[in-house]
């Protein structure tokens, strides 16, 4: 039972197949959290309250 | 010799010379874990678990150390660009003849409007100011103030701009000494502020971008300029102030003075 073990595992094709698979996995997954996921987040993250209105 | 892959469980696959072939395919195919499946109890079931959260904290760890890189690295890497076409397409705007100019009128909260110049940061340091000082529009550049006064009006001009990350264009607000120029570019104008002050205040203390300075309520008699930016840096605990007063408009028709970009210490 392991997540990214049954991923490998998922993966088809011979293991420089699968390396080039999980490759373009990961590139496609850092995609999604730099365009959506870390500008949703960054206004909950510390250091992020840039505006002084915010502090009446 | 020649090698099969055979599959074992759990997704490991090891080279199996031609002896094993002959064997009859079950023998090889079921893993000896599996076949003893008394012992795939609890224990199993909670190793599995605690594997897979493992897996989890390991993933969340690597996904916060991306959003550090993210937030210092990439947004400065977006916000360069981005401002720099901002400041392009300001500078065409700018060369369209304007119609009857008589008095800045307020701008739009958003909408891009001036052009910051600040010769202690470069010659060619160049930002995009925005109307507002909301949080998406500090992520396209410096923002103004929506209650302060337009650029060489008689009260307090405040703009706010990030220290880091988007660009950062206050990153080095702390570098300016007094009497350093700050250049504010319009359709109309450039007004030229000289620096004559900085503090480090708290969030709370808004009375520095009053029409008065720290003295909010009172009738201002001078053009005066207030940038604020975050201290310290990659820090919102304090703020960063730094007050200007006007000396000079110089009429767009009259073109910048080149010497004024230059710095001379």
């Amino acid at each position: 039972m392991s997540l990214y073990g049954t991923i490998w595992r998922l993966l088809p094709g011979p293991w420089p197949v699968k390396a080039v698979l999980a490759a373009l996995l990961l590139a496609a997954a850092v995609y999604a959290l730099f365009t959506w996921a870390f500008p949703v987040m960054e206004p909950y993250m510390p250091g992020s309250d840039v505006t002084i209105e915010e502090h009446p | 010799m020649r090698k099969l892959w055979l599959k074992e469980g759990w997704g490991c696959r090891y080279p199996v010379s031609d002896p094993i072939e002959s064997r009859p395919m079950t023998t090889v195919t079921t893993p000896p874990r599996r076949a003893a499946g008394s012992r795939r109890g609890v224990g199993w079931f909670v190793r599995g678990v605690i594997g897979i959260v493992g897996e989890l904290m390991i993933t969340a760890g690597v996904v916060l150390g991306l959003f550090v890189a993210w937030q210092l690295v990439w947004t400065d890497v977006v916000g360069d660009a981005d401002q720099g076409v901002a400041v392009t397409q300001l500078e065409q705007s700018f060369q369209v003849p304007q119609e009857a100019p008589a008095t800045l009128e307020p701008a739009k909260i958003g909408k891009g409007f001036a052009i910051v110049r600040i010769p202690r940061f470069g010659a060619k340091y160049a930002k995009p100011l925005y109307e507002g000082t909301d949080r998406l529009t500090l992520q396209k550049g410096i923002g103004h103030y929506p209650d302060s006064v337009m650029p060489g009006e008689i009260g307090n001009f405040s703009m706010a701009g990030h220290r880091t990350t988007y660009g950062k264009p206050f990153n080095k607000v702390a570098e300016l000494k007094h009497g350093d120029l700050v250049i504010i570019e319009t359709a109309e104008a450039y007004s030229v502020y000289e620096v004559y002050e900085d503090l480090i205040v708290l969030p709370t203390q808004v009375e520095v971008v009053a029409p008065v300075p720290s003295r909010p309520g009172e009738q201002p008699t001078e053009a005066l300029m207030t940038m604020t930016s975050c201290h310290p840096m990659f820090s919102s605990r304090q703020r960063w102030v730094t007050h200007g007063r006007l000396v000079e408009t110089i009429p767009r028709a009259e073109g910048l003075p080149l010497e004024l970009l230059e710095v001379s210490d």
